[in-house]
């Protein structure tokens, strides 16, 4: 019999050289006469040891890493395809404290499994949910997402139950689910790591939505920053049709817009059109894509789905605090030293984050602030480490949780130079329909630049930088525009000496 | 003529999909490296859609391109994640190494991978982690070398 060797496949572990690693494993093992099974997993998400290598002992699988090529020969010398002791043995992978602290729900496939298997999928409980909303009532799986208490992951947490209750409320020939993969954020990675090591799951969970509102066609429209994720999901879809029935599943490939992640503008660029956002109403529940009704959800959003239904949503809701239900998968990124995905259930703190999971910066240096929920999410400085992780103590601090991404950024940071930053990343990505998020971007750079040129021009620049966020904030058609003050006044506020 | 068949194969292959420029500019720039100016007209009349609206959308995303790139493409991130991890250094360093090369160098806006910035990708196809600048050097002298 064969042991089966697991090297991920994941684009951050190919980043970090899994390939070379995968390779080495395979020539040694035939040097040496030794029979493995070699599956390319996704990640554990645990990003700093990767590549890391699990092989499927008896007692469990038993982890090795961070592990390069070099390593391999030392590795079979060691006995590691019995589980055997080596410098880089991490013992059982559930058992890494940084694993085992996790509560992983959507994520708990991820880097488990084979992303290519249905066998594997179905053998740890895939396809339950699909299953079981195949005998119910349309209203009645509605209600199961509703009564769970899932808000949307892509960044705004609209409770998902109510936006399927508009989609099934409003009649149609045709109606279409869509499912944003657009993870524009930087320091988000979560649907990526989803989409690469468990996409049966994200399946399950559209051909689930489409039962409940009565839509047959679905859209995964996904980044082209992400080849990886794409391939995943389309050898995904070819081995799935069966098991989807007659739902049917296309993957859209966007094109460099951030913009494009707003819904409406990703409704655009599927229909083949420049990624300019829609006015609301009519919401895209009522006039969605091609002018049907439509639910759009983030990938992590569908992913939750499946078991929300399988195991009941009670099981689901007991997660959480608040009105924060469930899990959300944070993702640690930027200057930490143990960075990757930590699935928890809301309400930890963004200090035990930091530091409990991700071991403070990765320079050794004191971190400063910490940008949480993307490019339109604030910066927080240290005195905020306390805040609870949940919607709504985000919300009352001026910040957001967004999708789940937290920036970890060192004392060399210049946090004016970030604002600009955020201005010049809101006149590159403005979608131009209107004025205050088009022409107010580039004027704030150029506010910016005076304020830290020292160049007053006789007003008071930092007055006019405030002036500007107002308008912003109050004349933008989209959160694009209207978010963009976030980072920058959040960065005023707690960092004023870096505007001098 | 060969291309044009290729061509042909594409638009046959799209004809009936609903919202299908997307596609198409991807797989013609797939096939080219970037989408020729003097191909907006057959796409237009091909997909039934105005010269305007196919011009539009071609110069709207950053991902199609209108000239042809150097032989190989390398994408720098300058996101927020890579910049916390010297993203920036990294992007300068890139643009003096690349002066001159027949690498192109383009900006992407995260990849992903920001848990182990600065990262890079190289032909849309591989990725790097933590690049440092000595290590950009080496993947650029490996594509350099490569047809
Ligand atoms: C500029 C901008 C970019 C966005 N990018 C994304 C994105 O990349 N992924 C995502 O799921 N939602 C994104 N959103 C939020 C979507 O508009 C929308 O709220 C979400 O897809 C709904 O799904 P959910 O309810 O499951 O979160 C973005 C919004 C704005 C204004
Ligand atoms: S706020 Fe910006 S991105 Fe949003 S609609 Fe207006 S111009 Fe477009």
């Amino acid at each position: 019999m064969s042991t089966t060797i697991y090297v991920p496949g994941d684009a951050a572990a190919l980043a970090l050289g899994a390939d070379a690693v995968a390779a080495a494993i395979s020539e040694e093992a035939a040097r040496r006469r030794i029979a493995i099974k070699l599956v390319r997993n996704g990640t554990r998400g645990m990003v700093w040891l990767e590549p890391l290598v699990e092989v499927a002992a008896p007692l469990g699988r038993i982890a090795y890493g961070p592990v390069s090529p070099a390593d391999v020969p030392g590795l079979f010398d060691a006995g590691f395809v019995d589980g055997g002791l080596h410098a880089l043995c991490l013992g059982t992978t559930d058992q890494i404290p940084w694993m085992a602290r996790q509560q992983r729900l959507v994520c708990r496939r991820v880097g488990v499994v084979d992303p290519r298997s249905l066998a594997d999928y179905v053998a740890l409980g895939g396809g339950d949910g699909l299953r079981r909303a195949r005998a119910m009532a349309p209203a009645d799986i509605v209600r199961a997402v509703t009564e769970s208490g899932l808000r949307g992951r892509g960044g705004a947490a609209f409770p998902a139950g109510i936006k399927w209750q508009t989609v099934l409320a409003t009649p149609a020939a045709q109606k279409y689910i869509v499912c944003n993969a657009d993870e524009g954020d930087s320091g988000t990675f979560s649907d990526r790591m989803l989409m690469e090591g468990d996409p049966f799951q994200l399946l399950e969970g559209m051909a689930i939505a489409g039962l409940a509102v009565g839509a047959s066609q679905g859209y995964i429209y996904v980044r082209s920053e992400y080849p990886h994720a794409v391939a995943a999901l389309n050898a995904a879809l070819a081995v799935a049709e069966d098991y989807l029935g007659d739902f049917r599943i296309e993957v859209r490939v966007g094109a460099g817009s951030y913009v494009c992640g707003e819904e409406t503008a990703m409704l655009e660029s599927i229909e083949g059109k420049r990624g300019i956002v829609r006015a609301k109403p009519p919401l895209p529940a009522i006039t969605g894509l091609f002018g049907k009704p439509t639910v759009i959800n983030n990938v992590i959003t569908f992913a939750s789905v499946p078991d929300i239904l399988a195991q009941g949503a009670a099981a689901y809701r007991d997660h959480g605090c608040g009105r924060s239900r469930g899990t959300l998968p944070f993702q640690l990124a930027g200057n930490i030293k143990y960075g990757g995905l930590v699935e928890i259930p809301f309400g930890l703190t963004l200090r035990e984050l930091l530091y409990d999971f991700g071991g403070g910066s990765r320079s050794g240096r004191p971190l400063r602030a910490v940008q949480v929920g993307g490019p339109l999410g604030a910066y927080l400085p240290e005195a905020q480490f306390d805040t609870v992780l949940d919607y709504e103590a985000f919300a009352a601090i001026g910040a957001g949780l967004g999708h789940g991404g937290i920036v970890a950024i060192d004392d060399t940071v210049d946090l004016a130079k970030q604002a600009r930053y955020a201005m010049k990343f809101c006149a590159i990505e403005s979608c131009g329909k209107c004025t205050p998020c088009r022409i107010g971007s580039t004027r704030g750079v150029e506010v910016i630049d005076r304020i830290r040129a020292g160049n007053n021009q006789g007003v008071d620049q930092i007055e006019l930088l405030q002036d500007l966020c107002d308008t912003m904030v109050h004349g933008s058609l989209c959160a694009m525009g209207s978010m963009t003050p976030i980072p920058v006044m959040s960065a005023l506020r707690h960092f004023p000496e870096d505007f001098k | 003529m060969e291309k044009p068949t290729t061509i042909e194969r594409i638009f046959a292959a799209h004809r009936d999909q609903p919202g299908a420029l997307l596609p198409v500019l991807h797989e013609i720039q797939h096939l080219l490296g970037y989408i020729p100016p003097e191909s907006v007209p057959l796409i237009a009349k091909e997909l039934n859609l105005s010269r305007a609206e196919v011009h539009g959308v071609i110069s709207y995303y950053a991902h199609f391109r209108q000239t042809p790139p150097g032989r190989h493409v390398v994408r720098v991130c300058c996101a927020e994640a890579c910049q916390a991890g010297g993203g920036e250094a990294l992007a300068e360093h890139a643009r003096s190494r690349l002066e001159g090369s027949d690498v192109t160098l383009e900006p992407v806006y995260c990849l992903g991978l920001c848990a182990c910035g600065p990262s890079v990708q190289g032909d849309e196809t591989t990725l790097h982690a933590q690049v440092t600048p000595k290590k950009f050097d080496a993947l650029v002298a490996a594509l350099e070398a490569k047809p």
